[in-house]
């Protein structure tokens, strides 16, 4: 190493380029938020105005850009601007509505479903959308092999559709038997027994239809490596994802950026911004930043206790309906959790009025049951537990357990939109428990994966979790949660299994919703759990990003976002 | 000089081989798999076996070791189980930005640490001398996330002049044919990119610098404290040499070595605190990627970004080791 001048002059030119640097930087391009064109309002429904640019902070990249794939919610925010599906929910709620079928008709078994499709739909290669490329989509997913067949990989087909043409492993019978293109617009899909969550299901990413050319060309289903490290080979899902959405794919270099460009020849509302960039911004208070130095025009998953601050700043804070749940898990696998009157006293024993007003944001409710009022199903007369210490150690007396104790597990290192903090949520609880006379065991691990696999391999006595919902059917809520014996709840209920059963596969809407009222105050007398709150995740924007409708169940599309200068 | 470049590359080897051996273990027994990380709220019980068959997962340790030592040999780390996409291929990607951040980081360090020593040290029991002694300590102590929020909120949010993440403004349409942001700018003739990418680099490295800049303060200081005052040095002053030339030639230049070998050690702990730095900058280098790759159970991820970084930490500290020969011809290997 040799020192070509002096100290002095090192650190003289150091500290004089940090300056120039800094200066430089002042009369720069830098910072300002931007629209990238003139600010132009585009918000007259006419073409896009491709010199704008939207900017928006993810939480992460997306896993791959193929519907198929992914249940992960960056991957599906970027699938639901490229890609449509032959249904899809209504703006801001759960409704279904027609997307690329205009209707559709099913048979009196319930078995057979007649999709009439839109016409003159292209997908952005320039092929045509028809028939033929439903039933292309269809039997693509029904006939996955190998790591295709991973939970991992094909997690909502699977939830839906249960297996495939030839399961490995074991996995039950696929609900989908077969497709018939009838003619270019009518596709009959046909499944194997009558299933009322069918279509609401196929308004998910997971079945959006993608060009079968493109499937075929980029090798979408390609996969290689050894058994024990497979690969996708494939570019669809990284380089050419192909859809018929407002936006069309444009590129993507993973940890920087994905870019989607306006799609010219969209059949329906057209988008208003030429550019969308999807930017990862893994840190919390990193997105927050980036928003307010005006590096990105919006972001998601805003952390509940930077609301009001955003709010103060002048910035835009949307919130989506509460479509989830956040609830404390028993484990009735032993003594005391299986003793009901011990859950009641439990129960009874914890203040979740005041745990909500203290710990959450405005929006967020107590919670009744283990689906959200929004959804159809709730039921208005479930058996509740209203905050009453006094009852709480009346009804431990009568448990006639001499030493009330729990071991209490809390998630660190998370913040999920039922659960901000969950250490915050913990204490509140521990303290009510103990004044109630129940001693409380701390226990506490990273949420992923340690804390998410004591809770799973039913280790967890009593644990802080949650849901968010898919799609607008309650099976989504409590037949998740409760439609099979679970270690994490270790109870088996026969009659609740069954009920649920029934409930999933009754055809008649009014029924099912009767059902599910029902099977609501069924579980709440049961109490395999008490479900404290139904909160309302925010998603925030500069000022001057109109447009932008938030949905329950995450379905929100750019092509009716518009830039003016904030 | 080249039997010891030999040797210490064969050095590798073994090295390589106890690390992967510890590696796979460790990673292994951190409780909950990938499959729990990759499904979340969502898992069963079944469909975490169904995983661990898929991804052999469920075989015996020591076959899933063969089998990645095995492609391991054939420089294949196998697939991220999240992506399912080739470990190889995106730290390849990714490395530049991850060597861009350090060099820059210790270009900061360094440029502004051993003057800073050195100045510190001549002007002992001074004012500076204080201020570079209690600062080296604020620095070493100051946790990585919280500066990075502070230099964010002052220059970016506040100020305005820099931006807060990234590598480049998203907005710009760049070439990179090398992935070297600052240096793509320079060959491709857009000087505007080059000059973007060096505004984004800034805040970064001095997040990832200081601690290295502390540690560089005060060994330089100790240094050259214990070198002012060797008889070489009082001899030069003596027989009238020029100041610049007793700094140059007798102090710094023998001061230098231990210097020399902490930056060297300085290289672990640049590529470790990346992956801090980079996530709270979403600077998409390997230390953000690897970020990911922890709570995910990537154990592929994992296991190639370690050894990775064993490789360049090794090959480093040899570089170091050669340079000692060009700072004092005492130690020149033979």
């Amino acid at each position: 190493m040799r020192l070509s001048s002096s100290p002095r002059r090192v650190l003289a030119a150091t500290m004089g380029g940090v300056l120039a640097a800094t200066l430089a930087g002042c009369g720069g391009d830098s910072g300002g938020p931007t629209t990238g064109g003139d600010g132009g309002d585009g918000g007259d429904g006419g073409a896009p105005d491709n010199a704008q640019t939207l900017v928006f902070g993810a939480s992460a990249d997306p896993v791959v850009i193929d519907g198929a794939f992914v249940s992960d919610g960056e991957s599906i925010r970027v699938i639901r601007q490229i890609f449509e599906g032959l249904v899809t929910t209504e703006q801001g709620g759960t409704d279904i509505v027609p997307a690329l079928a205009e209707s559709w008709e099913v048979d009196e078994e319930g078995t057979t479903w007649t999709f009439t499709l839109r016409e003159g739909v292209k997908f952005h290669d320039g092929t045509d959308f028809n028939a033929e490329a439903v039933c292309t989509n269809f039997d693509r997913w029904y006939n996955f092999t190998g790591i295709l067949q991973s939970p991992s990989v094909s997690y909502y087909w699977q939830t839906v559709f249960g297996g495939f043409a030839q399961n490995e492993g074991d996995l039950p019978e696929s609900l989908y038997s077969s497709c018939e293109a009838q003619d270019p617009t009518t596709a009959v899909i046909t499944l194997s027994k009558s299933s009322s969550t069918f279509l609401t299901s196929l308004s998910l990413p997971a079945f959006s239809m993608a060009s079968p050319q493109a499937l075929e060309e980029f090798g979408a289903d390609d996969v290689s490596g050894s058994e024990d490290s497979p690969q996708f080979t494939g570019t669809y899902g990284t380089e050419h994802p192909t859809g018929t959405g407002a936006y069309k794919f444009q590129s993507w270099t993973r940890g920087d950026k994905l870019v989607v460009t306006a799609n010219e020849d969209y059949w329906g509302d057209k988008a208003q911004i030429g550019t969308i960039i999807f930017r990862p911004i893994a840190d919390g208070p990193a997105r927050r930043q980036a928003l307010e130095a005006g590096d990105i025009d919006g972001y998601d998953l805003v952390d509940p206790s930077d609301v009001a601050a955003l709010e103060d700043g002048g910035f835009q804070v949307l919130r989506r309906p509460a479509f989830n749940v956040g609830y404390i898990g028993f484990n009735q696998a032993g003594p005391p959790m299986d003793n009901p009157k011990f859950r009641q006293a439990i129960a009874h024993a914890i203040n979740r009025e005041e745990l909500v007003t203290t710990k959450y944001p405005e929006g967020a409710e107590v919670a009744t049951q283990f689906q959200p009022p929004q959804l159809w199903g709730y039921n208005e007369g479930v058996p509740t537990y209203d905050y009453d210490p006094e009852k709480a150690k009346q009804l431990l007396e009568e448990s006639g357990i001499a030493k009330p104790a729990v071991e209490f597990w809390f998630p660190t290192d998370v913040s999920r939109p039922y659960m901000p903090d969950p250490a915050g949520n913990f204490q509140l609880i521990k303290a009510d428990l103990e004044a109630a006379g129940i001693a409380v065991t701390s226990k506490s691990a990273p949420w992923s994966p340690d804390y998410l696999d004591a809770v799973d391999s039913g280790k967890a006595q009593m644990f802080l979790l949650g849901w968010t919902g898919d799609f607008g059917d309650p099976d989504n809520f409590i037949g998740t949660f409760f439609q099979t014996p679970q270690k994490l709840w270790g109870f088996k209920n026969q009659q609740l299994f069954t009920a649920l059963d029934e409930a999933e596969a009754e055809p008649d809407q009014d029924k099912r919703e009767e059902l599910y009222q029902d099977i609501n105050a069924q579980i709440m007398e049961f109490l395999p759990g008490l479900p404290y709150v139904h909160t309302e995740p925010a998603i925030a924007f500069r000022p001057g990003v109109d447009g932008y409708t938030p949905s329950p169940v995450n379905n929100e599309d750019f092509n009716k976002v518009t830039l003016s200068e904030g | 000089m080249l039997r010891f470049v030999v040797r210490r590359l064969l050095l590798l080897v073994p090295i390589l081989f106890g690390l992967s051996v510890l590696l796979f273990i460790w990673v292994r027994a951190l409780p909950g798999g990938p499959a729990v990380a990759l499904l979340g709220e969502r898992a069963t019980p079944e469909q975490i076996a169904r995983i661990e068959s898929l991804y052999g997962l469920d075989r015996p340790l020591y076959e899933q070791y063969f089998s990645f030592v095995r492609r391991a040999a054939q420089l294949d780390f196998g697939a991220s189980i999240r992506t399912n996409q080739p470990v190889i291929d995106e730290i390849q990607r990714r490395f530049p930005a991850t060597i861009e951040l350090s060099v820059a980081a210790m270009i900061f360090a360094v440029g502004i640490g051993i003057p800073l020593g050195y100045f510190a040290a001549r002007r002992y029991n001074t004012w500076l001398d204080n201020l570079s002694v209690s600062g080296s300590l604020l620095g070493i102590t100051i946790p990585v996330f919280f500066l990075a929020f502070l230099l964010k909120y002052v220059f970016a949010v506040k100020l305005g002049i820099l931006p807060t993440s990234g590598r480049q403004d998203v907005r710009l349409i760049v070439d990179h044919p090398t992935n070297f942001y600052v240096l793509d700018g320079l060959v491709t003739g857009n000087l505007n990119a080059a000059w973007d990418a060096v505004r984004h680099l800034i805040l970064p490295a001095v997040a990832l610098g200081t601690i290295p800049l502390a540690i560089i303060v005060r060994i330089t200081r100790a240094s050259v404290l214990d070198v002012v005052h060797e008889d070489y040095v009082r001899t030069a002053e003596a027989k009238g040499l020029v100041k610049g030339t007793i700094t140059r030639r007798h102090v710094l230049r023998n001061a230098m070595l231990p210097v020399a070998t902490i930056i060297g050690l300085q290289t672990g702990l640049l590529l470790s605190g990346a992956i801090l730095t980079e996530t709270v900058f979403a600077f998409p280098g390997v230390g953000s990627f690897v970020f990911g790759a922890i709570s995910f159970r990537d154990y592929a991820v994992l296991q190639g970004f370690i050894l990775f970084i064993a490789v360049i930490y090794v090959l480093v500290n040899l570089v170091v080791d050669i340079s000692y020969g060009f700072i004092d011809p005492r130690v020149r290997v033979r």
